[in-house]
């Protein structure tokens, strides 16, 4: 599998390609898109991108972690995650593509 | 909050885009995703996280009703990992 990391530009350039927009524009419109996404997140709303899948916002207690090179006990205060639940859609175009199918 | 309002907030914040054009751009940003995925590439968002794939090796299995050992065959799943400003801001 030759792996390659996609970054914003990538985004940006399909955006680009597919609207007839200046490359600033849509370069700003992605921004715009994962902005609003987070602000929904840190307000506590899951975001849910149907045939993609759900952002969800968990949160975890106060557990007991440990400082693995000294392996003194230290309390990790509760928190707010992120999760992400891929839609049935996204993982079947993912297997499909690359599970070999022997 | 759901695709179709993430596409009236953004179509109302450019008043100047038809809502056609709004709706193709959300969706290219998530079939982009997509495709990436499926090529077996990581998208790296800073600041927002990491989507990449990850491979569940096979395994011997077991059906559950006769009990006999079946082989689990390796499963590419995605996977996303929230970025730092996200995971900071969350906590703020």
């Amino acid at each position: 599998m030759s792996e390659h990391t996609l970054t914003r530009a990538d985004l940006t350039e399909a955006v680009y390609e597919e609207v007839g927009l200046s490359r600033n524009e849509s370069a700003q419109l992605v921004e715009s898109v994962l902005q609003m996404m987070m602000d929904r997140l840190i307000a506590g709303e899951n975001v849910k991108i149907s045939s993609f899948g759900s952002f969800l916002v968990r949160q975890k207690g106060e557990r007991i972690g440990r400082n693995p090179k000294t392996g003194v006990e230290v309390p990790i205060s509760p928190r707010r995650v992120v999760v992400f639940r891929p839609s049935q859609i996204l993982k079947s175009r993912i297997s499909e593509s690359l599970d070999s199918s022997s | 909050m759901i695709k179709s309002e993430l596409i009236a907030e953004l179509a109302q914040a450019n008043p100047h885009l038809y809502q056609r054009d709004v709706e193709r751009i959300v969706n290219t940003i998530f079939e982009e995703i997509t495709e990436a995925l499926a090529r077996g590439d990581r998208v790296e968002l800073r600041g927002f996280g990491t989507f990449s794939v990850k491979v569940r090796p096979a395994r011997l299995g077991r059906n559950p009703r006769t009990g006999e050992p079946v082989q689990v065959p390796a499963k590419h799943v995605p996977y996303f990992k929230c970025g730092k400003e996200l995971r900071e801001r969350l906590n703020e």
